[in-house]
Protein backbone atom coordinates (compact mmCIF):
# COMPACT_ATOMS: atom_id res chain seq x y z
CA UNK A 1 0.00 0.00 0.00
CA UNK A 2 1.43 3.34 -1.06
CA UNK A 3 0.97 6.67 0.70
CA UNK A 4 1.41 10.15 -0.70
CA UNK A 5 1.25 13.46 1.09
CA UNK A 6 0.17 16.46 -0.91
CA UNK A 7 -1.39 19.89 -0.90
CA UNK A 8 -4.63 20.48 -2.80
CA UNK A 9 -5.57 24.05 -3.65
CA UNK A 10 -9.15 24.71 -4.76
CA UNK A 11 -10.13 27.57 -7.08
CA UNK A 12 -13.32 29.55 -6.27
CA UNK A 13 -15.64 27.36 -8.37
CA UNK A 14 -14.56 24.21 -6.54
CA UNK A 15 -14.70 25.56 -2.97
CA UNK A 16 -18.29 24.42 -2.47
CA UNK A 17 -17.90 21.10 -4.33
CA UNK A 18 -17.41 17.77 -2.45
CA UNK A 19 -14.21 17.01 -4.36
CA UNK A 20 -12.57 14.81 -1.72
CA UNK A 21 -15.76 12.79 -1.18
CA UNK A 22 -16.16 12.25 -4.91
CA UNK A 23 -12.52 11.23 -5.29
CA UNK A 24 -12.98 8.59 -2.58
CA UNK A 25 -16.09 7.28 -4.37
CA UNK A 26 -14.54 7.22 -7.83
CA UNK A 27 -11.25 5.62 -6.83
CA UNK A 28 -10.09 3.05 -4.27
CA UNK A 29 -8.10 5.51 -2.19
CA UNK A 30 -8.33 6.61 1.44
CA UNK A 31 -7.98 10.33 2.09
CA UNK A 32 -6.74 11.59 5.46
CA UNK A 33 -6.96 15.38 5.85
CA UNK A 34 -4.44 16.79 8.34
CA UNK A 35 -4.71 20.53 7.86
CA UNK A 36 -6.97 22.79 5.82
CA UNK A 37 -8.21 26.32 5.36
CA UNK A 38 -11.33 27.00 3.36
CA UNK A 39 -12.73 30.47 2.83
CA UNK A 40 -15.54 31.72 0.61
CA UNK A 41 -13.41 32.06 -2.50
CA UNK A 42 -10.42 29.80 -1.90
CA UNK A 43 -9.36 26.66 -0.10
CA UNK A 44 -6.38 24.46 0.52
CA UNK A 45 -5.95 21.11 2.15
CA UNK A 46 -2.93 19.11 3.29
CA UNK A 47 -3.77 15.44 3.10
CA UNK A 48 -2.40 11.93 2.83
CA UNK A 49 -3.78 9.61 0.19
CA UNK A 50 -3.30 5.84 0.62
CA UNK A 51 -3.95 3.03 -1.79
CA UNK A 52 -2.51 1.20 -4.72
CA UNK A 53 0.18 3.33 -6.41
CA UNK A 54 -1.56 3.37 -9.79
CA UNK A 55 -4.91 4.16 -8.18
CA UNK A 56 -3.40 7.13 -6.30
CA UNK A 57 -1.93 8.40 -9.56
CA UNK A 58 -5.30 8.14 -11.31
CA UNK A 59 -7.10 9.80 -8.41
CA UNK A 60 -4.67 12.71 -8.32
CA UNK A 61 -4.90 13.13 -12.09
CA UNK A 62 -8.70 13.17 -11.77
CA UNK A 63 -8.45 15.91 -9.12
CA UNK A 64 -6.18 17.93 -11.39
CA UNK A 65 -8.65 17.47 -14.23
CA UNK A 66 -11.38 18.88 -11.98
CA UNK A 67 -9.28 22.04 -11.57
CA UNK A 68 -7.51 21.28 -8.27
CA UNK A 69 -3.91 22.44 -8.04
CA UNK A 70 -1.71 19.69 -6.59
CA UNK A 71 1.67 20.44 -4.96
CA UNK A 72 4.07 18.73 -2.62
CA UNK A 73 3.30 19.49 1.04
CA UNK A 74 6.68 21.06 1.66
CA UNK A 75 6.76 23.40 -1.30
CA UNK A 76 10.13 23.90 -2.92
CA UNK A 77 13.13 24.19 -0.68
CA UNK A 78 16.38 25.86 -1.61
CA UNK B 1 22.61 20.53 29.77
CA UNK B 2 22.08 21.07 26.04
CA UNK B 3 20.30 24.11 24.72
CA UNK B 4 18.28 22.30 22.04
CA UNK B 5 14.80 21.34 23.25
CA UNK B 6 14.08 19.41 20.07
CA UNK B 7 12.26 19.98 16.81
CA UNK B 8 8.98 21.86 17.01
CA UNK B 9 6.19 21.94 14.44
CA UNK B 10 5.71 25.47 13.16
CA UNK B 11 2.00 24.79 12.74
CA UNK B 12 0.74 22.72 15.67
CA UNK B 13 3.66 23.06 18.12
CA UNK B 14 4.20 19.31 18.52
CA UNK B 15 7.70 18.68 19.90
CA UNK B 16 9.96 15.93 18.51
CA UNK B 17 13.42 14.76 19.55
CA UNK B 18 16.33 16.37 17.69
CA UNK B 19 16.64 13.71 15.02
CA UNK B 20 16.83 13.76 11.20
CA UNK B 21 13.15 14.71 10.78
CA UNK B 22 11.59 17.57 8.89
CA UNK B 23 7.81 17.07 8.79
CA UNK B 24 5.33 16.85 11.66
CA UNK B 25 3.61 13.46 11.69
CA UNK B 26 0.48 15.01 13.21
CA UNK B 27 -0.28 17.84 10.78
CA UNK B 28 2.48 17.52 8.15
CA UNK B 29 3.75 20.99 9.08
CA UNK B 30 7.45 21.90 8.83
CA UNK B 31 9.70 21.34 11.85
CA UNK B 32 12.24 23.79 13.20
CA UNK B 33 14.82 23.70 15.95
CA UNK B 34 13.53 24.85 19.35
CA UNK B 35 15.97 26.08 22.01
CA UNK B 36 15.96 26.58 25.74
CA UNK B 37 16.90 30.23 25.79
CA UNK B 38 17.39 30.28 29.56
CA UNK B 39 20.24 27.79 29.13
CA UNK B 40 21.79 29.81 26.30
CA UNK B 41 21.46 33.07 28.23
CA UNK B 42 23.65 31.67 30.99
CA UNK B 43 26.34 30.56 28.53
CA UNK B 44 26.65 33.48 26.18
CA UNK B 45 27.79 37.10 26.20
CA UNK B 46 29.11 39.65 23.74
CA UNK B 47 32.60 39.14 25.19
CA UNK B 48 32.42 35.36 24.86
CA UNK B 49 31.37 35.71 21.23
CA UNK B 50 34.17 38.21 20.55
CA UNK B 51 36.71 35.63 21.75
CA UNK B 52 35.42 33.07 19.22
CA UNK B 53 36.82 32.19 15.80
CA UNK B 54 36.42 34.60 12.89
CA UNK B 55 33.80 32.42 11.24
CA UNK B 56 30.16 31.54 11.81
CA UNK B 57 31.30 29.14 14.53
CA UNK B 58 31.70 32.07 16.94
CA UNK B 59 27.90 31.71 17.35
CA UNK B 60 28.00 27.94 17.98
CA UNK B 61 25.95 28.31 21.18
CA UNK B 62 23.11 29.71 19.06
CA UNK B 63 23.27 26.80 16.63
CA UNK B 64 21.88 23.24 17.02
CA UNK B 65 25.28 21.57 17.44
CA UNK B 66 25.80 19.29 20.42
CA UNK B 67 29.25 17.80 19.82
CA UNK B 68 32.75 19.21 19.42
CA UNK B 69 33.40 17.88 15.94
CA UNK B 70 32.47 20.54 13.39
CA UNK B 71 32.86 20.70 9.62
CA UNK B 72 34.77 23.96 9.46
CA UNK B 73 35.18 25.50 6.03
CA UNK B 74 35.75 28.92 7.64
CA UNK B 75 32.40 30.04 6.28
CA UNK B 76 30.88 33.25 7.54
CA UNK B 77 32.10 36.38 9.30
CA UNK B 78 32.11 38.00 5.89
CA UNK B 79 32.61 41.77 5.54
CA UNK B 80 29.88 44.25 6.36
CA UNK B 81 30.78 47.06 4.00
CA UNK B 82 29.78 50.64 4.76
CA UNK B 83 28.53 51.43 1.27
CA UNK B 84 28.83 55.23 1.14
CA UNK B 85 29.28 55.37 -2.64
CA UNK B 86 26.19 53.24 -3.21
CA UNK B 87 24.26 55.27 -0.62
CA UNK B 88 25.21 58.52 -2.35
CA UNK B 89 24.16 57.15 -5.73
CA UNK B 90 20.77 56.22 -4.28
CA UNK B 91 20.23 59.35 -2.22
CA UNK B 92 20.52 57.50 1.09
CA UNK B 93 22.82 58.19 4.02
CA UNK B 94 23.32 54.96 5.92
CA UNK B 95 23.67 51.87 3.76
CA UNK B 96 25.68 48.73 4.45
CA UNK B 97 26.24 45.72 2.23
CA UNK B 98 26.66 42.29 3.81
CA UNK B 99 29.13 40.85 1.34
CA UNK B 100 28.52 37.10 1.37
CA UNK B 101 30.12 36.68 -2.06
CA UNK B 102 33.40 35.81 -0.34
CA UNK B 103 32.40 32.57 1.36
CA UNK B 104 34.46 29.42 0.57
CA UNK B 105 32.22 28.37 -2.33
CA UNK B 106 31.21 31.95 -3.08
CA UNK B 107 27.67 32.03 -1.74
CA UNK B 108 25.78 32.14 1.56
CA UNK B 109 24.95 28.44 1.11
CA UNK B 110 28.18 27.62 2.94
CA UNK B 111 26.44 28.78 6.13
CA UNK B 112 23.52 26.32 6.19
CA UNK B 113 25.65 23.53 4.73
CA UNK B 114 28.25 24.00 7.50
CA UNK B 115 25.53 23.22 10.01
CA UNK B 116 23.87 20.45 7.96
CA UNK B 117 27.16 18.62 7.31
CA UNK B 118 28.23 18.92 10.96
CA UNK B 119 24.86 17.58 12.07
CA UNK B 120 25.01 14.78 9.46
CA UNK B 121 28.30 13.61 10.97
CA UNK B 122 26.77 13.83 14.44
CA UNK B 123 23.91 11.58 13.29
CA UNK B 124 26.36 9.10 11.73
CA UNK B 125 25.42 9.64 8.08
CA UNK B 126 28.02 8.75 5.47
CA UNK B 127 26.44 10.41 2.43
CA UNK B 128 25.72 14.13 2.13
CA UNK B 129 23.25 14.91 -0.64
CA UNK B 130 21.07 17.62 -2.11
CA UNK B 131 18.77 18.58 -4.92
CA UNK B 132 20.20 21.69 -6.46
CA UNK B 133 20.17 24.07 -9.38
CA UNK B 134 23.56 25.59 -8.61
CA UNK B 135 24.94 27.25 -5.49
CA UNK B 136 23.91 24.49 -3.11
CA UNK B 137 25.58 21.75 -5.18
CA UNK B 138 29.00 23.36 -4.79
CA UNK B 139 28.56 23.99 -1.09
CA UNK B 140 27.43 20.42 -0.39
CA UNK B 141 30.22 18.87 -2.46
CA UNK B 142 32.88 21.05 -0.80
CA UNK B 143 31.69 20.38 2.76
CA UNK B 144 31.41 16.64 2.11
CA UNK B 145 35.02 16.72 0.89
CA UNK B 146 36.10 18.52 4.05
CA UNK B 147 34.10 16.14 6.24
CA UNK B 148 35.35 13.01 4.48
CA UNK B 149 31.81 12.08 3.47
CA UNK B 150 30.51 10.86 0.13
CA UNK B 151 28.60 13.53 -1.74
CA UNK B 152 25.72 12.99 -4.12
CA UNK B 153 24.31 15.99 -5.94
CA UNK B 154 21.13 15.61 -7.95
CA UNK B 155 20.47 18.21 -10.63
CA UNK B 156 18.14 18.83 -13.56
CA UNK B 157 19.82 17.54 -16.74
CA UNK B 158 19.68 20.92 -18.48
CA UNK B 159 21.74 22.78 -15.85
CA UNK B 160 24.42 25.13 -17.24
CA UNK B 161 27.85 23.41 -17.56
CA UNK B 162 29.61 26.15 -15.51
CA UNK B 163 27.48 25.34 -12.48
CA UNK B 164 28.17 21.62 -12.79
CA UNK B 165 31.93 22.28 -12.89
CA UNK B 166 31.59 24.34 -9.69
CA UNK B 167 30.37 21.18 -7.94
CA UNK B 168 32.27 18.47 -9.82
CA UNK B 169 35.65 19.86 -8.83
CA UNK B 170 35.05 18.72 -5.22
CA UNK B 171 34.57 15.12 -6.37
CA UNK B 172 30.88 14.36 -5.72
CA UNK B 173 28.71 11.95 -7.67
CA UNK B 174 26.47 14.14 -9.82
CA UNK B 175 23.22 12.63 -11.05
CA UNK B 176 21.51 14.55 -13.85
CA UNK B 177 17.77 13.84 -13.90
CA UNK B 178 15.70 14.24 -17.05
CA UNK B 179 13.13 16.76 -15.86
CA UNK B 180 12.77 20.09 -14.10
CA UNK B 181 13.62 21.08 -10.52
CA UNK B 182 10.22 19.80 -9.32
CA UNK B 183 11.01 16.35 -10.72
CA UNK B 184 14.45 16.44 -9.10
CA UNK B 185 12.91 17.34 -5.73
CA UNK B 186 10.39 14.53 -5.95
CA UNK B 187 13.07 11.95 -6.79
CA UNK B 188 15.20 13.22 -3.88
CA UNK B 189 12.30 12.86 -1.44
CA UNK B 190 11.85 9.26 -2.57
CA UNK B 191 15.59 8.55 -2.16
CA UNK B 192 15.54 10.16 1.30
CA UNK B 193 12.65 7.86 2.29
CA UNK B 194 14.47 4.74 1.15
CA UNK B 195 18.17 5.32 1.88
CA UNK B 196 20.00 6.61 4.92
CA UNK B 197 21.40 9.70 3.27
CA UNK B 198 21.63 13.17 4.74
CA UNK B 199 19.78 15.39 2.27
CA UNK B 200 20.66 18.87 3.47
CA UNK B 201 17.42 20.43 2.22
CA UNK B 202 15.11 17.52 3.04
CA UNK B 203 15.70 15.44 6.19
CA UNK B 204 18.42 17.82 7.48
CA UNK B 205 16.41 20.93 6.65
CA UNK B 206 15.57 22.06 10.21
CA UNK B 207 19.30 22.12 11.05
CA UNK B 208 20.48 23.32 7.65
CA UNK B 209 18.27 26.40 7.68
CA UNK B 210 19.50 27.46 11.15
CA UNK B 211 22.85 28.32 9.55
CA UNK B 212 21.31 31.36 7.89
CA UNK B 213 20.69 32.94 11.33
CA UNK B 214 24.37 33.79 11.37
CA UNK B 215 23.66 36.40 8.67
CA UNK B 216 21.76 38.31 11.36
CA UNK B 217 24.21 37.62 14.20
CA UNK B 218 27.17 38.91 12.22
CA UNK B 219 25.49 42.08 11.01
CA UNK B 220 24.38 42.98 14.54
CA UNK B 221 27.84 42.34 15.96
CA UNK B 222 29.58 44.19 13.12
CA UNK B 223 27.33 47.18 13.75
CA UNK B 224 28.44 47.21 17.39
CA UNK B 225 25.47 45.12 18.55
CA UNK B 226 22.96 47.32 16.85
CA UNK B 227 19.91 46.12 14.93
CA UNK B 228 19.52 47.71 11.48
CA UNK B 229 16.37 49.73 10.80
CA UNK B 230 15.75 47.77 7.61
CA UNK B 231 17.23 44.74 5.91
CA UNK B 232 16.76 43.81 2.26
CA UNK B 233 16.86 40.03 1.80
CA UNK B 234 16.44 38.09 -1.47
CA UNK B 235 13.71 35.45 -1.34
CA UNK B 236 13.76 32.10 -3.16
CA UNK B 237 12.17 29.45 -0.90
CA UNK B 238 12.09 32.05 1.89
CA UNK B 239 14.17 29.94 4.27
CA UNK B 240 16.98 32.48 4.59
CA UNK B 241 14.49 35.33 5.06
CA UNK B 242 12.76 33.58 7.96
CA UNK B 243 16.06 32.63 9.60
CA UNK B 244 17.55 36.12 9.33
CA UNK B 245 14.46 37.27 11.22
CA UNK B 246 14.80 34.46 13.76
CA UNK B 247 18.45 35.45 14.27
CA UNK B 248 17.64 39.07 15.06
CA UNK B 249 14.82 38.09 17.40
CA UNK B 250 17.07 35.64 19.25
CA UNK B 251 19.68 38.33 19.88
CA UNK B 252 17.02 40.59 21.37
CA UNK B 253 15.54 37.75 23.42
CA UNK B 254 18.96 36.94 24.89
CA UNK B 255 19.63 40.59 25.74
CA UNK B 256 22.59 40.81 23.34
CA UNK B 257 20.88 43.69 21.51
CA UNK B 258 18.05 46.07 22.27
CA UNK B 259 14.57 44.73 21.77
CA UNK B 260 14.07 46.23 18.35
CA UNK B 261 13.41 44.46 15.07
CA UNK B 262 14.47 45.34 11.55
CA UNK B 263 11.82 46.05 8.93
CA UNK B 264 12.17 42.85 6.92
CA UNK B 265 12.05 43.62 3.22
CA UNK B 266 11.75 40.78 0.70
CA UNK B 267 13.37 41.10 -2.71
CA UNK B 268 12.26 39.00 -5.67
CA UNK B 269 12.52 39.02 -9.46
CA UNK B 270 9.38 39.91 -11.40
CA UNK B 271 9.67 36.62 -13.30
CA UNK B 272 9.31 34.68 -10.04
CA UNK B 273 7.65 36.79 -7.37
CA UNK B 274 4.92 34.76 -5.63
CA UNK B 275 5.67 36.35 -2.23
CA UNK B 276 5.58 39.90 -3.61
CA UNK B 277 2.35 39.16 -5.47
CA UNK B 278 0.70 37.88 -2.28
CA UNK B 279 2.02 40.87 -0.30
CA UNK B 280 0.58 43.30 -2.83
CA UNK B 281 -2.75 41.44 -2.79
CA UNK B 282 -2.84 41.63 1.05
CA UNK B 283 -3.14 37.87 1.38
CA UNK B 284 -1.06 35.18 3.10
CA UNK B 285 -1.93 32.64 0.40
CA UNK B 286 1.03 32.23 -1.88
CA UNK B 287 -0.01 31.27 -5.38
CA UNK B 288 2.73 29.13 -7.00
CA UNK B 289 4.14 30.43 -10.30
CA UNK B 290 6.24 29.07 -13.13
CA UNK B 291 9.57 30.92 -12.90
CA UNK B 292 10.98 32.84 -15.82
CA UNK B 293 13.78 35.08 -14.66
CA UNK B 294 17.45 35.86 -15.10
CA UNK B 295 17.87 35.33 -11.34
CA UNK B 296 18.03 31.53 -11.49
CA UNK B 297 19.11 31.17 -7.87
CA UNK B 298 15.80 32.78 -6.85
CA UNK B 299 13.67 30.78 -9.30
CA UNK B 300 11.52 28.90 -6.80
CA UNK B 301 7.91 29.10 -7.96
CA UNK B 302 6.33 27.39 -4.95
CA UNK B 303 8.35 28.71 -2.01
CA UNK B 304 8.29 26.41 1.02
CA UNK B 305 8.48 29.35 3.44
CA UNK B 306 6.49 31.90 1.44
CA UNK B 307 3.65 32.02 3.96
CA UNK B 308 6.05 32.53 6.87
CA UNK B 309 7.84 35.32 4.98
CA UNK B 310 4.55 37.18 4.61
CA UNK B 311 3.82 36.83 8.33
CA UNK B 312 7.25 38.24 9.18
CA UNK B 313 6.89 41.13 6.74
CA UNK B 314 3.63 42.06 8.44
CA UNK B 315 4.98 41.65 11.98
CA UNK B 316 8.10 43.70 11.27
CA UNK B 317 6.40 46.46 9.25
CA UNK B 318 8.46 45.45 6.24
CA UNK B 319 7.87 45.43 2.51
CA UNK B 320 8.11 43.14 -0.50
CA UNK B 321 9.19 44.33 -3.91
CA UNK B 322 10.08 42.78 -7.28
CA UNK B 323 12.35 44.02 -10.06
CA UNK B 324 12.63 43.00 -13.71
CA UNK B 325 15.62 41.52 -15.53
CA UNK B 326 16.89 44.89 -16.80
CA UNK B 327 16.73 46.33 -13.29
CA UNK B 328 18.60 43.27 -11.96
CA UNK B 329 21.47 43.81 -14.40
CA UNK B 330 21.54 47.51 -13.51
CA UNK B 331 21.63 46.51 -9.83
CA UNK B 332 24.65 44.27 -10.41
CA UNK B 333 26.44 47.05 -12.29
CA UNK B 334 25.53 49.71 -9.71
CA UNK B 335 26.98 47.67 -6.84
CA UNK B 336 30.10 46.77 -8.82
CA UNK B 337 30.70 50.32 -9.99
CA UNK B 338 30.11 52.01 -6.63
CA UNK B 339 31.47 49.50 -4.12
CA UNK B 340 33.66 47.16 -6.18
CA UNK B 341 31.54 44.11 -5.28
CA UNK B 342 30.57 41.73 -8.09
CA UNK B 343 27.31 40.05 -7.10
CA UNK B 344 25.39 37.29 -8.81
CA UNK B 345 21.87 37.97 -10.03
CA UNK B 346 20.28 37.58 -6.57
CA UNK B 347 22.54 40.40 -5.35
CA UNK B 348 21.39 42.45 -8.33
CA UNK B 349 17.81 41.84 -7.18
CA UNK B 350 18.63 43.09 -3.67
CA UNK B 351 20.30 46.30 -4.87
CA UNK B 352 17.65 46.97 -7.52
CA UNK B 353 14.89 46.55 -4.93
CA UNK B 354 16.66 49.00 -2.60
CA UNK B 355 16.86 51.47 -5.47
CA UNK B 356 13.22 51.01 -6.45
CA UNK B 357 11.93 51.42 -2.90
CA UNK B 358 14.13 54.47 -2.39
CA UNK B 359 12.90 56.09 -5.60
CA UNK B 360 9.30 55.49 -4.57
CA UNK B 361 9.92 57.09 -1.18
CA UNK B 362 9.35 53.92 0.82
CA UNK B 363 12.86 53.91 2.32
CA UNK B 364 13.70 56.85 4.58
CA UNK B 365 17.07 58.40 3.56
CA UNK B 366 18.27 58.24 7.17
CA UNK B 367 17.38 54.60 7.81
CA UNK B 368 20.24 52.24 8.58
CA UNK B 369 19.73 49.77 5.75
CA UNK B 370 21.59 46.50 5.29
CA UNK B 371 21.45 44.90 1.83
CA UNK B 372 22.25 41.19 1.83
CA UNK B 373 24.35 40.21 -1.17
CA UNK B 374 24.47 36.45 -1.09
CA UNK B 375 26.43 35.13 -4.07
CA UNK B 376 29.40 35.92 -6.27
CA UNK B 377 28.97 37.39 -9.74
CA UNK B 378 31.55 35.08 -11.27
CA UNK B 379 28.89 32.36 -10.97
CA UNK B 380 26.40 34.09 -13.27
CA UNK B 381 28.52 35.99 -15.77
CA UNK B 382 26.17 35.07 -18.61
CA UNK B 383 23.59 37.42 -17.05
CA UNK B 384 25.71 40.38 -18.13
CA UNK B 385 26.02 39.32 -21.77
CA UNK B 386 25.65 42.44 -23.90
CA UNK B 387 25.22 44.70 -20.87
CA UNK B 388 28.83 45.86 -20.50
CA UNK B 389 31.09 47.99 -22.68
CA UNK B 390 33.29 45.98 -25.05
CA UNK B 391 37.10 46.21 -24.67
CA UNK B 392 38.81 48.77 -26.91
CA UNK B 393 41.01 46.88 -29.38
CA UNK B 394 44.21 48.52 -30.66
CA UNK B 395 47.51 47.55 -32.20
CA UNK B 396 50.46 47.39 -29.79
CA UNK B 397 51.55 51.01 -30.13
CA UNK B 398 51.30 54.05 -27.89
CA UNK B 399 49.85 56.16 -30.70
CA UNK B 400 47.02 53.68 -31.26
CA UNK B 401 46.17 53.67 -27.54
CA UNK B 402 46.21 57.48 -27.47
CA UNK B 403 43.98 57.67 -30.51
CA UNK B 404 41.56 55.07 -29.24
CA UNK B 405 41.24 56.76 -25.85
CA UNK B 406 41.38 60.28 -27.30
CA UNK B 407 44.32 61.13 -25.06
CA UNK B 408 46.38 64.25 -25.63
CA UNK B 409 50.06 64.74 -24.86
CA UNK B 410 49.24 67.38 -22.22
CA UNK B 411 47.68 64.71 -19.98
CA UNK B 412 50.94 62.74 -19.85
CA UNK B 413 52.56 62.30 -16.44
CA UNK B 414 56.00 63.91 -16.43
CA UNK B 415 58.74 61.39 -15.70
CA UNK B 416 61.16 62.67 -13.09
Amino acid sequence: MAKQRMKFTFPPDLVTQPVIYNMGKEFHVVTNIRRANVTRDRGWMILEISGNEGEIERAVQWAKDQGVRVDSIEGEAS
Amino acid sequence: MGSVRGLECRECGQLYPAEPLHVCEMCFGPLEVAYDYDVIRNQISREEIARGPLSLWRYKKLLPIEGDRIVDSQAGFTPLVQADNLARALGLRNVYVKNDTVNPTFSFKDRPVSIASTKALEFGFEVLACASTGNLAGAVAAHAAKAGMRACVIIPADLEPSKIVGALVYGPTVVAVDGNYDDVNRVCSEIADKYRWAFVNINMRPYYSEGSKTLAFEVAEQLGWRIPDRVIVPVASGSMFTKVWKGYRELARLGLTSDTAPRMTAAQAVGCSPVVTAFEAHTFDVEPVKPHTLAKSLAIGNPADGYYCLRIIEESGGLACAVNDDEIVEGIKLLAQTEGIFAETAGGVTIAVLKKLTNSGQVDPDELVVAYVTGNGLKTQEALAGALAEPVHVRASLRDVEEALALTGSEAIPVA
